[in-house]
């Protein structure tokens, strides 16, 4: 025997208008939820097509030559014959140059934007590094070529050969006339810094508050406490940052291109012109006229890929273990 | 186990609720009636289990990856926990307003209100206005909003943000209504103005309120239930709870000798 | 010690500058309504414009956004919204790889899968090798952003009986809609500037592309491939084409910064 209360609930319930009940929600959530994912896989997807695709363009050339691909430096497209050393060698080196060169102005500068930059001036700061990052690379390249290049030959390279000459890197002609590896580095350095800088900066933010207090505490200098306190904590984190850096500069094609002056070769001299990886597929891709220069040329990307990847997994689980999902890698 | 009416005019029967999150026993079988059209307190310390009972009310719990329930609950005598009932479809019936007022930053007064239903395929105007209104009333918040209801939500004070949630959740015309401690973020004004306003909705809501403030539990309920540690200690109407508790636990909780 | 710092950080700044004004002044000069109207002059002689390019870099960009922006939205909105823990790290994880994957990569893979089973450059592979580069560009800010949209929303979503999916398109969505938009601006414009990818897909063309199966040019092509020519005059309408360039990607960062500062305040 239904109750008042119970009567009037199913009344209440029979009442509401049916628009109220329309709408089949657990169709429509599973629906979207399989889209949603499927869209997610797609970078599990995008990461097999890569390197299959890249396995598969090399396979004629590591037949051809195995491993002496990788330590050959004969690159002679009238004979066939094909070696990646000096590019490999190129790549390595530029990227050591940058790394060299923007190490350590990328922590100072972050440094001074955490811990010692007036309050008003840091915004616009960041502001600036965050738009030089945004420069494409084909403009801060030929800005290279016209501006850069040329100065490196009048100036700087006439002083280095004259005060550190000595040096084995900083002798010999440059008779690229400016174009050379060291031009690579500089122009990589440039490019790099935004990134270390930035991510170096989410690092010492990340550093807890306490770590400096108690070397305040302790009667430290403020340098001292950054020293102390603040870098030796990030050291893992910043670590992280750089090799971040390291893997764009390994994989950076059009600035490279422009400045360094695309010769097949690898020469101790830092004023001598040479190639990386990246920019010697970029100028040959649409020489090649063979299958297995193709072939070789995809095997240089595949190498290059390799480089690549195992660098930034290396700095990706630096940085996830140092700080967790917190940090955000710039790119 | 303790009830405070016989099951005819419940609108919520609970027998034997237990929920665990993971490994961890968080409510432990837990049995009671809600009156409908009346107010009922739950009252408890922190972590006594009190927003979790009520949110197993309208299967909010289970937003909680791990969560598990056994026991049952029933609204007006349909089980919400029976197979092939959405949550979704018990959430239209029991609705719910938070502690920290949420209205949708992206919408304004009037759309606020009536998101329940439009995004549940309402679609006629007529209809949408006359409920605004409604709603609007029936929360105390139409006198102070009528001439702008278009102004984002987000620009009312706090009080009116947790008014306008009330009216947004009245809106869809629930049965019950849930409330968890929905005046603990505001200044005594407008707690007062919540508190008159639960007054007036029991008429004819059933009103499911969790507060840590007992002097309101004894203010505005009719039963009132007190949880310590996932259990539920004692449960009756609140003029017992507060002046003759059959238990030592609940009688030491009331008279602030622990919380 | 200070000083130094300060020194290390003007020494960042220097190239910006350095860069922007050679730019301005070598380019000035050069941006003219033939520059936008007329497509290149026959090779070697004085004149032309970039028309085509201008249009071809749109065209890609389109294309781009029409891979890119779904997918990667879409999957971002898994990240933030569904799925475990272990399994969402891995997913994050694959995305951060493939931002670190070197576009002349993108450009060598794209090329073995469309250029050559369709024999030839053309726009199609232009646009896709873009989009594919933009996916976790603009999956990594969507989630990003979902995820600073507070979970009291979400919950008072649901409480009304809203479903799930609802809730996300139609509350979570909404909310960071400006986040999702300013992050696919942002991916836009780094796409924009993007050449090697482009070197052996789009290719480049001295004129018009009379559809999406040939060969397209695009500013930062032209830009290089007259940067490196003997002709000056060539030199000189590269210098136009990197101002316009640089102009409209500093002006999409610059403005999206803008519009992010206008964040609104919730009263207490």
């Amino acid at each position: 025997m239904p109750t008042t209360e119970q009567t009037v609930a199913a009344d209440r319930a029979a009442e509401r208008p049916a628009r109220l009940r329309a709408g089949a929600s657990p169709l429509g959530d599973r629906a979207f939820e399989w889209l949603t994912l499927i869209m997610a896989l797609s970078v599990f997807v995008l990461i097999a097509i890569i390197g299959y695709e890249l396995a598969r363009g090399s396979t004629l050339a590591i037949h051809k030559f195995h491993w002496h691909f990788l330590v050959s430096s004969d690159w002679d497209p009238g004979n066939d014959v094909y070696g990646a050393l000096p590019f490999i060698e190129g790549t390595l080196v530029s990227s050591a140059i940058a790394l060299v060169i923007a190490v350590p102005i990328s922590i100072a500068t972050a440094v001074y934007l955490t811990e010692l930059a007036p309050l008003w001036l840091r915004q616009p700061l960041i502001m600036f590094i965050e738009l030089l990052a945004a420069i494409p690379s084909v403009i801060l390249g030929f800005w290279g070529m016209d501006v850069m290049v040329p100065w490196l030959h009048t100036h700087l390279f006439p002083a280095l050969r004259g005060r550190l000459g000595f040096l084995p890197i900083f002798h010999g002609p440059d008779y690229g006339h400016g174009y050379s590896m060291l031009a690579a580095g500089i122009i990589l350095a440039i490019m790099i810094i935004p990134i270390i800088t930035s991510i170096s900066r989410e690092i010492l933010r990340s550093v807890p508050g306490l770590q400096r207090e108690a070397a305040f505490a302790l009667g430290a200098t403020r340098w001292e406490v950054t020293r102390i306190a603040v870098l030796g904590y990030a050291k893992r984190g910043l670590f992280g940052a750089v090799i971040l850096g390291l893997g764009r500069a390994l994989g950076e094609t059009m600035a490279v291109t422009m400045v360094i002056g695309n010769a097949p070769q690898f020469l101790i001299s830092l004023f001598a012109p040479g190639s990386t990886l990246a920019s010697w597929i970029a100028t040959q891709f649409t020489e090649a006229v063979s299958n297995l220069f193709y072939s070789a040329l995809f095997e240089l990307g595949l190498v290059l890929l390799g480089v690549t990847l195992l660098v930034n997994v290396l700095a990706q689980l630096l940085l996830k273990t140092f700080a967790g999902p917190s940090i955000k890698p710039q790119h | 186990m303790a009830t405070a009416n016989t099951p005819e005019n419940a609108a919520l029967t609970v027998r034997n609720l237990s929920i665990y999150f993971g490994g961890n026993h968080v409510l432990k079988n837990v049995s009671l009636d809600v009156a409908a059209k009346a107010v009922t307190a739950i009252i408890g310390p922190s972590g006594c289990g009190k927003s979790t009972f009520l949110r197993a009310l309208n299967r909010m719990h289970e937003l909680v990856p791990e969560a598990r329930m056994t026991g049952d609950i029933r609204l007006f005598g349909d089980d919400i926990y029976a197979r092939g009932i959405e949550p979704v479809a018990v959430r239209r019936r029991v609705g719910m307003v938070f502690q920290k007022s949420n209205p949708f930053p992206t919408m304004s007064i009037a759309e606020n209100v009536t998101v329940g239903l439009r995004l549940n395929g309402a679609r006629e105007k007529k209809f949408l206005v006359a409920r605004t209104e409604e709603s609007l009333r029936m929360a105390a918040l139409w006198e102070e909003v009528k001439d702008r209801l278009h102004a984002p939500a987000i620009s009312l004070s706090g009080g009116q943000q947790q008014r306008l949630c009330i009216a947004r959740a009245l809106a869809v015309q629930p049965e019950v209504l849930l409330m968890d401690e929905p005046a603990s973020a505001l200044d005594p004004l407008a707690t007062s103005k919540i508190e008159d306003l639960v007054r007036e909705l029991k008429r004819n809501y059933t009103i499911v309120i969790v507060t840590h403030n007992m002097q309101q539990a004894a203010r505005i309920s009719d039963f009132t239930a007190f949880f310590y540690l996932g259990e539920l200690v004692e449960f009756g109407p609140t003029p017992k709870i507060f002046t003759n508790p059959s238990q030592k636990r609940t009688e030491d909780y009331v008279t602030g000798r622990f919380g | 010690m200070e000083l130094l710092a300060f020194a290390c950080a003007i020494l960042v700044v220097m190239p910006l500058l350095l860069v922007f004004y050679h730019v301005l002044r070598e380019g000035l000069s050069s941006v003219n309504l033939a520059f936008f109207t007329q497509v290149p002059a026959a090779v070697g002689e004085k004149g032309g414009g970039m028309a085509n390019a201008l249009v071809g870099t749109v065209v890609l960009i389109g294309q781009a956004a029409l891979v890119g922006v779904p997918i990667g939205v879409l999957g971002g909105i898994y990240l933030s919204e569904y799925g475990g823990t272990k399994f969402n790290w891995w997913i994050r994880f694959a995305a951060d790889i493939l931002n670190g994957v070197p576009s002349i990569t993108w450009g060598v893979v794209v090329y073995g899968l469309m250029v050559v089973p369709m024999h030839g450059s053309s726009a199609l592979a232009g646009g896709v090798v873009l989009g594919l580069m933009m996916i976790p560009l603009v999956m990594r800010t969507t989630e990003e952003v979902l995820q600073l949209v507070p979970g009291g929303y979400r919950e008072a979503s649901l409480a009304l009986g809203i479903s799930k999916w609802r809730t996300i398109v139609q509350i979570v969505v909404r909310t960071a809609l400006k986040g999702i938009v300013t992050g696919v601006l942002l991916a836009t414009a780094r796409i924009a500037g993007e050449t090697a990818p482009l070197l052996f897909t789009a290719f480049g063309n001295l004129g018009w592309a009379h559809g999406l199966k040939e060969p397209i040019a695009a500013v930062p092509l032209v830009i290089y491939n007259y940067a490196m020519s003997p002709y000056p005059d060539w030199h000189r309408q590269a210098w136009a084409g990197a101002l316009v360039l640089l102009l409209l990607v500093l002006f999409i960062n610059i403005g999206v910064r803008f519009l992010t500062r206008d964040r609104f305040q919730q009263k207490i």
